[in-house]
């Protein structure tokens, strides 16, 4: 332990705290710009600053470790007035138009910028301009190079937490800034759109492509029959940005909202969640068939899940030689819009080419894979429009509707049922759980052997996690599985699914079903998710997530109801003629830059 | 305070056929590493790099820390406007860098050094390589543990901060890191490495063999020694000079001025502005102003404005644009200097602006946003009427 002193008051913190920390233990906040509790330290800023008796310079307490007998003053003159030049310096940079800025009110610098107040605002205007600061190339991500304050948060969290390294900091002095390689267009390069740097960027330098107005529109359109859909990490993390406490539920509000903001019917993704597992589960028995029972050696196992769209555009760009290892069951997002547009459109007799299908992800690569040319199986774009969360909350306050007062209702049927194995869709982990629990029903008869159905060893945080479960007492068709050790593993994070990719490539490993989901933490971490994100935020989101999973009265995807009507009366059975039509799709390789 | 007159010495670029630099090396590794510390500390030697840190400290650190691999790194990034005399001792005597590198490696328990050249001096990597080869083969002979290689830089002159030479060398953008963990616990490749300028290293040669009296004759209670000098500018006899440390400025105009000096820009851009008034009452060296050796004379037909833009659009381009008060702050500067030059701010501002440079010295990431206070508040000080008119 270390003892120092913070503004006169004795403080004990173990050995390599942080002032920065250390100060926190003690309520004393130190404003901090590129520090990120999800990130490596940078120190780049310098907003937070200290003064340390007897250093000759300022220490920036994010990336300063406290020593013994160390006295900091987190608010003398030198602090106060370095801190103002840091921070005016910025504001000299940045194209501060906070009114038309899509983060107004969720900037880090508008906030400090208010806090202090400075009034006097001294340097020389050095705000950006030109054609190459704004670009809108990508469905997913725009990017405003006048609004970028060069803290490097993007950056980080693109090469640390996601392997990808679309954006890097390239060139030095007053011509620094964040690019793509060579400065291509987002959209023309290894980007898997999965916005996690617009979760970590402090001002508005990087945001989601919106769609709020388009949205509006259709709905205001007489003209038009608006179905929306909503993911299963929305209704855990919308409330964050309506003022409600982070890991509240608030499912029946949101479909309360919905209707109230005047979309036709509010459905669920948690339903083609559901058919996904049927899809994909069966697609996965039926590979374990060929290769075990017919010798296929063409088959590939092992098989990888494929609903989250950061993740297939990693691996396409990444490793597109286990392109035939993804599922080709299409994510539920895009299940859900083959199905609208047809079966559904078909079910409430409206026309396909009337209908407008709004999904609310926690994504913004579900922006991007609506726009894939693949995702039109229907006759039109399967999913017209993806908001995230945040732009959903964004677009409950435009309308004026108290949200916290709101009563809980229930989604319309059909495509609105769903169970637990399709909530926990949302987390990492789920998809898996979710899988295993109507796999092993489907094989043995009877249900998977862990408590309350519950699959710890998939569930948690850690970045790649593994299970075994071994098949036993199978029904007769599905002998070929007795005894069989079904290997499974888990990964979040595309730094983590690198890891476990290579691991597949190098052939030590022996999984059956691998799920990988492109964010932090799985959907509940996605980057359209509310902001902040911390490790505590997801913790949080999940442990609602698994709550709403054991309030559900049905928590298996092969006994959902409505799934089971919709086979028969129109998909038949899994990886039927119509299933291939609608719900499945195959991946093309992409370039690596 | 205690000065010396000027004295042209012969340390740096003599040579000794009695004791070559493998025999320097050969006598050194037969004694123990904890009394060549002694040997360092004992003449006083800092580092000519510009800050001054007490090379017998470093290396006396280096050798405390316990690792699985030590690091011995040269650095010849020599990129401050106005410096070349590491270009010299590279071309000339770079056997004694090498030496005093293997002499570091055996203190500090090293197995491995790297010569960090910068990228505008790629010309005279193949000859330096040959003789890197030719002395490595006189180490493996003398049965010594220790390999030089040879890295070249890109042309940032951020990478001549030590850590950001680190990270260049580790194949990485060139941005320097946060401290602490400085290099003797945390250098090239995370591992305790000792990184000293190209002339410190020919001077722990230099010690070995003429032992630290020798030495610390020279020079004053701060300032032991002698140092190379680049003289360049308003001078007949711009070159290198080694040059007794503590002499006072004025003697160092009458001997390489040309009759009309007017300032003297101490210790390159990052350094100070002198200006004549000034010359009789300042020593050059770590009492006085300190120096890497940049000593650039500007007449009377210079312009302290231009010589000014001229230091701040360097800056301005050379910053690594890491930390806000680097990248930001050096872009007002010039862009402030400008306005004040066109009448579009008041003259008043260049003290907002001098407020700016006090920020810039304590809240910067590293040395290059620290020292561009140094430039500015001199030349503005001295010659603000130059500024403003």
């Amino acid at each position: 332990m270390v003892n120092l002193k913070i503004n006169n008051t004795p403080v004990q913190v173990e050995e390599g705290t942080t002032i920065l920390d250390a100060a926190k233990q003690l309520n004393f906040r130190i404003p901090t710009l590129c520090n990120h509790p999800d990130l490596s330290v940078a120190g780049n800023c310098r907003v937070c600053v200290v003064e340390v008796k007897g250093a000759r310079l300022l220490a920036a307490s994010c990336a300063t470790p406290v020593s013994e007998g160390m006295e900091v003053n987190t608010n003398s003159e030198k602090v106060r007035i370095a801190r103002k030049h840091v921070l005016e310096l910025l504001l000299s940079e940045h194209n501060a138009d906070c009114t038309k800025c899509f983060k107004n009110g969720h900037c880090e610098l508008q906030q400090l910028a208010s806090e202090y107040r400075y009034g006097d605002h001294i340097f020389i205007d050095l705000v950006k301009t030109g054609d190459k600061v704004l670009d809108i190339s990508s469905p997913s991500i725009t990017k405003d190079a006048s609004k970028c304050i060069r803290c490097q948060r993007c950056v980080r969290t693109c090469t640390e937490l996601q392997a990808v390294s679309a954006l890097a900091v390239v060139h030095k002095g007053d011509h620094q800034t964040i690019s793509t390689f060579l400065g291509k267009p987002l959209n023309d390069v290894v980007c898997t759109n999965c916005g996690q740097c617009i979760n970590r960027c402090p001002t508005g330098a990087l945001y989601e492509r919106n769609y709020i107005e388009d949205v509006w529109h259709a709905i205001y359109d007489p003209n038009k029959f608006v179905v929306v859909e909503t993911a299963p990490a929305t209704r855990v993390a919308l409330g964050e940005d309506l003022g409600i406490e982070t890991g509240q539920r608030v499912t029946g509000k949101m479909v309360s909202a919905l209707r109230k903001m005047g979309f036709n019917k509010v459905l669920d993704t948690d339903f083609t969640a559901d058919l996904t597992i049927l899809e994909e589960g069966t697609e996965l028995l039926t590979r374990l068939k060929k290769a075990l029972v017919d010798k296929d050696e063409t088959v590939k196992l092992p098989m990888m899940t494929s609903c989250s769209p950061g993740w297939v555009k990693f691996q396409e760009h990444m490793f597109p030689e286990l392109l035939d290892n993804l599922s080709s069951c299409k994510s539920p997002q895009q299940m859900f819009g083959a199905l609208a547009k047809t079966y559904y459109a078909d079910k409430i007799n409206i026309k396909a080419e009337n209908m407008v299908v709004v999904s609310i992800m926690p994504c913004t690569a579900k922006k991007f894979e609506c726009n894939r040319s693949e995702m039109r199986d229907s006759g039109f774009k399967d999913v017209d429009y993806v908001l995230t969360t945040r732009e959903l909350a964004m677009m409950i306050k435009q309308a004026g509707i108290e949200f916290d007062k709101l009563e809980d209702e229930s989604y319309d049927s059909i495509l609105g049922e769903s169970t637990g194995a399709a909530v926990i869709f949302g987390t990492t982990g789920g998809v898996m759980e979710a899988a295993l629990r109507t796999a092993y029903e489907i094989i043995t008869g009877v249900e998977v052997p862990f408590t309350n159905l519950n699959i710890k060893p998939v569930r948690g945080m850690e970045g790649v996690k593994e299970a075994s479960i071994k098949i036993k007492n199978t029904k007769p068709e599905w002998s070929f599985l007795e005894g069989v050790e079904l290997n499974v593993a888990v990964a979040h994070g595309l730094a983590n699914a690198k890891q476990l990719m290579e691991a597949v490539n190098s052939g030590k490993t022996n999984y059956h079903f691998i799920e990988v989901m492109g964010c932090p933490g799985g959907c509940i971490g996605g980057g359209g998710q509310p902001i902040p994100t911390s490790a505590e935020i997801r913790k949080r989101r999940a442990e609602a997530i698994y709550a709403e999973d054991m309030g559900k009265a049905v928590r298996k995807s092969h006994e959902n109801p409505e799934v089971a009507e919709v086979y028969k009366e129109y998909l038949t059975h899994p990886l039927g003629h119509k299933s291939h039509e609608l719900l499945h799709t195959h991946y093309k390789a992409r370039k690596r830059y | 305070m205690e000065q010396k007159p000027l004295k042209k010495i012969d340390i740096i670029f003599g040579w000794d056929d009695n004791c070559t630099p493998i025999q320097v090396v050969e006598k050194s590794v037969k004694k123990t590493p904890e009394s060549i510390i002694l040997d360092m500390i004992d003449s006083g030697l800092k580092g000519r790099g510009g800050a001054g840190f007490p090379t017998g400290l470093k290396w006396k650190f280096a050798r405390n820390e316990e690792a699985d691999a030590k690091y011995v790194v040269c650095n010849a990034d020599e990129g401050e406007p106005g410096t070349f005399k590491d270009r010299e001792i590279l071309d000339k005597v770079p056997e004694k860098i090498f030496a005093g590198m293997t002499i570091c490696a055996f203190v500090v328990g090293a197995l491995e050094g790297y010569i960090y050249v910068r990228g505008e001096y790629n010309f005279m990597l193949k000859a330096l390589q040959q003789k890197i080869d030719l002395f490595n083969q006189q180490l493996h002979e003398l049965k010594v543990d220790f390999h030089i290689f040879l890295r070249s830089g890109s042309g940032a002159y951020v990478c001549g901060e030590e850590s950001a030479l680190f990270e260049s060398m580790e194949g990485k953008r060139g941005e320097p890191r946060n401290k602490p963990p400085y290099p003797t616990v945390s250098g090239y490749n995370g591992k305790p490495t000792v990184i000293n300028n190209v002339e410190t290293l020919v001077y722990t040669s230099e010690i070995c063999r003429m032992g630290p009296e020798q030495f610390k004759a020279l020079g004053t209670h701060d300032s032991r020694g002698s140092k190379v000098f680049s003289v360049s500018g308003d001078t007949p006899i711009a070159g290198i000079y080694e040059l007794e440390l503590g002499m006072p400025l004025k003697d160092f105009v009458d001997e390489f001025g040309d009759g009309d000096t007017k300032a003297i820009q101490v210790g390159g851009a990052s350094g100070h502005c002198v200006p004549r008034k000034k010359f009789n009452d300042t020593i050059i060296g770590f009492e006085g102003i300190p120096t890497g050796g940049s000593m650039m004379i500007f007449n009377s037909s210079r312009s302290m404005y231009n010589v000014l833009h001229d230091y701040l659009e360097f800056f301005t381009e050379e910053s690594c644009g890491q930390c806000t008060p680097c990248r930001i702050g050096c872009q007002q500067l010039l862009k402030g200097i400008e306005a004040v030059k066109k009448g579009e701010r008041p003259p008043t501002y260049l003290d907002d602006l001098k407020r700016l440079t006090a920020t810039m010295k304590i809240a910067a990431k590293c040395g290059l946003g620290q020292s561009v206070a140094n430039p500015f508040t001199s030349i503005v000080d001295n010659f603000r009427e130059e500024i403003i008119y």
